[in-house]
């Protein structure tokens, strides 16, 4: 998974039956510290994330089906699967 | 996923018979300013969509399966089409 931050919502009208009914938002990447990195990706939601949260991206064709309830491989792989609350930095080895 | 703008049609009359039928587009992916992302990508269209529109699109294995009867040989499928985008106004990085 990557960490992202939402910026933005699509309204899609047109679109692939498995994008039926769900939140699509645009994410970019971020680094731990919230610094935002260049190129956006189009994800759904399924945890309720809103603009402005850090959020965890998974982006696994096989995941989202998991995740979203697919009995078939669908043309959808990145999955907004959770809000973080917050990274505690460090982490290195005494 | 990633959003994309169609800049133009490919035209191909010899091809894996799997992809007879579908439409080729050429796209630009792009962020959402708008702004090129990488090199332009040939795309297959699955919703409809004509030159100019903006789309996302899904790469990967996960593009042969826009179709339930069949899986078509492509790592570029357009999935949906934008009709607004509503963007949060972001310090820029």
């Amino acid at each position: 998974m990557i960490l992202c931050k939402v910026v933005g919502s699509i309204v899609s009208t047109i679109k692939h039956s498995s994008f039926a009914n769900m939140k699509i938002l645009i994410v970019r990447p971020v680094s731990p510290d919230g610094t935002l990195k260049s190129g956006s990706m189009v994800a759904v939601d399924t945890v309720g994330a809103g603009e402005g949260n850090t959020v965890l991206v998974a982006s696994e064709g096989r995941a989202a089906m998991e995740i979203l309830g697919f009995s078939t491989r669908q043309p959808l792989r990145s999955v907004i699967v959770g809000i973080v609350d917050r990274i505690d930095p460090g982490g290195g080895r005494v | 996923m990633k959003l994309g703008r169609i800049t133009g049609k490919v035209w191909a009359t010899v091809k894996d018979k799997k992809l007879d039928g579908v439409t080729l587009y050429v796209m630009q992916p792009v962020d959402e300013q708008d702004t090129p992302l990488g090199p332009e990508l040939v795309a297959v269209d699955t919703i409809g969509s004509r030159e100019g529109d903006l789309v996302f699109w899904v790469g990967g294995a996960e593009a042969t399966f826009a179709f339930p009867q069949r899986q078509i040989p492509s790592d570029v499928t357009i999935v949906g089409l934008v009709d607004r985008l509503d963007l949060q106004q972001l310090p820029s990085s």
